[in-house]
């Protein structure tokens, strides 16, 4: 440990580290040049640059499949993700507010059962929840995909912003009540702005949840004019032959564009979402 | 808006303590009982509807034939009974998930505390390292990864050929029953991101006097390691295994994507989720499929009361700091 000098280990460390960033990000770095390989050199040979740039992938899988264009699977996608995450910052900043700031009966029964409900594995309550939106008609829409958000069935968003609204000085409400604010308007007018870091980190993890998202897309959407991206890449699966190979990971390759866009937009509020609250990825 | 609440009773012991909360200037909550939910009402509904609810009718689905299109047939125990005697696959699910479990969670685990202990040496380029290594955790979970991961895993793909290079020939590792699984516990690992920017927030709040001082009376790295920072980071150590193997449990999509959407050669990778999915919406045994979210739950509340209890045991708060 002190036998070394201090730029030593520094140095060291870097290189370690260095290593591990090329081991961590090369899955992607892979994925993003095989998208544009000559579909018989993507496994044929190591090197990651391609002998000359094709980019027929891309055209052969945005053509998607049965008729249906990969354009409308990210539409699809767009719009699940999109109204996610307006319902889900909504209702759960309405409960939290309750949570955090309001006092009413079972207010600590039902915290601690919101709580629970964290670690409920949700195939307890899919099979049910499936009849209910078969029995509606409702399956192979996305109401089954948005209505649980409308309704703060995402227990962890509603916990991170009552954590949140916790940290904001009580006198503030207070003034306002006391200004004749009304509960309504002390919510929308004092503490939800206040909240703006809270709903911001609940929006973006709803966005990459919602995009990433693949079992219950799965199990309400047949309609391959209803598919979302993960949907349309599961079409790969089924049929990865090697001429397919080009299109799949060109379709992988822009599948993983929003989320990275996200990422290098709000990387940092993001780690450190994940560090104060324990979100996890 | 107080006439809605029963008043406390006088002899409860809980009545003085919450008066005396609610009269401290400052750190009172509105009386506001029809408000309060006006606010829950979302959430009050969708917990009835989409949790409560569905949690009592799968809880009675579970003894029950299912096909969702006729009458649910009452058959008392005979899904779990199946279960465990005659059913091949589900115990194949078992036994996959257990495994995955038992090397995934503790793996992902150590390599996220040691890269996020690298990384706590206070020096430059942290907030990089940080960001480039949680990169993965945010895209794990997606198909477009699994797929990837599908190719670099395949007979032909960079992994063989690096490790055919290094002398170590194998198969292809997604076909062969006895690789498939592992490459879906090295997916697990890659996304080691998320636990370690934990690990790292906790690490920060260690006096490095502590370590200096320790140092100091001679304690070598090692012993600074085990004395010092593993129990002051007991409580995230416990909070990551609980939330780790939680998720781990309910892995699907790598399992779906890498075994091909089937299990995998010979159902090495059948995991319980999939088999769970596949005997409820392709085969629509929605009974036999309820019966299994019912095992899974209770197996997930055993395993995390059993990190509960013995957390006592391993787990270290110090009295002052840690509560806030």
């Amino acid at each position: 440990m002190t036998a070394l000098p201090r730029t030593a280990r520094s140095a060291g460390r870097h290189v370690l580290c260095l290593v591990i960033v090329a081991v961590v990000l090369y899955p992607l770095v892979w994925l993003a040049f095989a998208s544009v390989k000559p579909p018989d050199e993507i496994l044929s040979r190591l090197a990651l640059l391609p002998t000359r740039f094709v980019f027929d992938g891309y055209a052969k899988g945005w053509e998607g499949a049965a008729d249906v264009g990969f354009g409308r699977f990210f539409l699809n996608s767009f719009l699940v993700a999109g109204l996610s995450v307006v319902a889900n910052v909504l209702s759960c900043s309405l409960a939290a507010f309750a949570f955090a700031r309001l006092e009413f009966r079972f207010r600590g029964a039902l915290f601690a059962f919101m709580l629970t409900t964290l670690m409920l594995p949700y195939h307890v309550t899919l099979i049910p929840q499936y009849v209910i939106f078969q029995q509606a008609g409702l399956v192979d829409t996305f109401v089954p995909l948005i209505l649980p958000k409308l309704l703060a069935t995402e227990a962890f968003f509603v916990f991170l912003i009552v954590q949140f609204m916790r940290g904001i000085p009580r006198e503030l409400d207070e003034a306002a009540t006391i200004d004749g604010c009304s509960v309504y308007r002390t919510f929308w007018h004092v503490v939800l702005p206040l909240a703006k870091p809270a709903l911001v980190t609940t929006s973006i993890f709803t966005f990459i949840w919602t995009w990433n998202d693949f079992f219950t897309q799965m199990v309400y959407l047949n309609g391959t004019e209803k598919f979302t991206v993960p949907l349309g890449l599961r079409l790969f699966v089924d049929t990865s032959s090697e001429s397919n190979f080009g299109a799949m990971f060109a379709m992988s390759a822009l599948a993983l564009v929003p989320i990275v866009l996200f990422f290098l937009a709000f990387q940092r509020l993001l780690v450190e979402g994940v560090s104060t609250s324990g979100l996890k990825g | 808006m107080t006439t809605l609440r029963t008043p406390d009773p006088p002899v409860a012991p809980v009545a003085p303590a919450r008066v005396r909360r609610r009269e401290r200037p400052g750190g009172r909550r509105r009386k506001s009982q029809p408000e309060a939910f006006a606010f829950l009402a979302p959430w009050l509904l969708g917990a009835v509807a989409l949790t409560v609810g569905p949690m009592v009718v799968s809880l009675y689905l579970s003894f029950t034939d299912y096909d969702l299109f006729t009458t649910p047939k009452w058959v008392g125990f005979g899904n779990f009974a199946h279960m465990f005697t005659g059913d091949d696959r589900y115990l194949q699910s078992v036994e996959v998930t257990l495994i995955y479990v038992l090397v995934s969670v503790p793996l992902k685990l150590t390599v996220s505390l040691l890269v996020a202990m690298l990384l706590n040496t206070r020096r430059g380029g942290t907030g990089f390292y940080r960001a480039a290594f949680y990169a993965p955790s945010l895209l794990g979970a997606s198909v477009a990864a699994a797929l990837v991961w599908r190719a670099l895993f395949m007979g032909g793909g960079p992994v063989n050929e690096v490790l055919a290079f290094l002398g170590w020939h194998t198969p292809s590792w997604v076909d062969d029953p006895r690789f498939s699984l592992a490459s879906i516990v090295l997916l697990g690992v890659w996304q080691f991101g998320a636990p370690m920017v934990i690990f790292l927030a906790g690490l920060k709040q260690i006096p490095a006097e502590l370590h200096e001082a320790a140092a100091i009376d001679g304690a070598g790295a090692f012993r600074r390691f085990r004395h010092i920072t593993l129990p002051v980071l007991s409580p995230v150590i416990f909070f990551n295994l609980v939330m780790e193997a939680i998720h781990a449990f309910q892995a699907f999509t790598p399992a779906f994507v890498i075994g091909g959407g089937r299990g995998g050669p010979a159902d090495a990778d059948l995991f319980y989720t999939l088999y769970l999915f596949e005997v409820g919406f392709q085969d629509f045994r929605m009974g036999y499929a309820s019966a299994m979210a019912w095992v899974l739950l209770v197996v997930i509340a055993i395993v995390t009361a059993i990190v509960f209890r013995t957390a006592k045991l391993w787990v270290f708060y110090d009295d002052a700091e840690a509560r806030k």
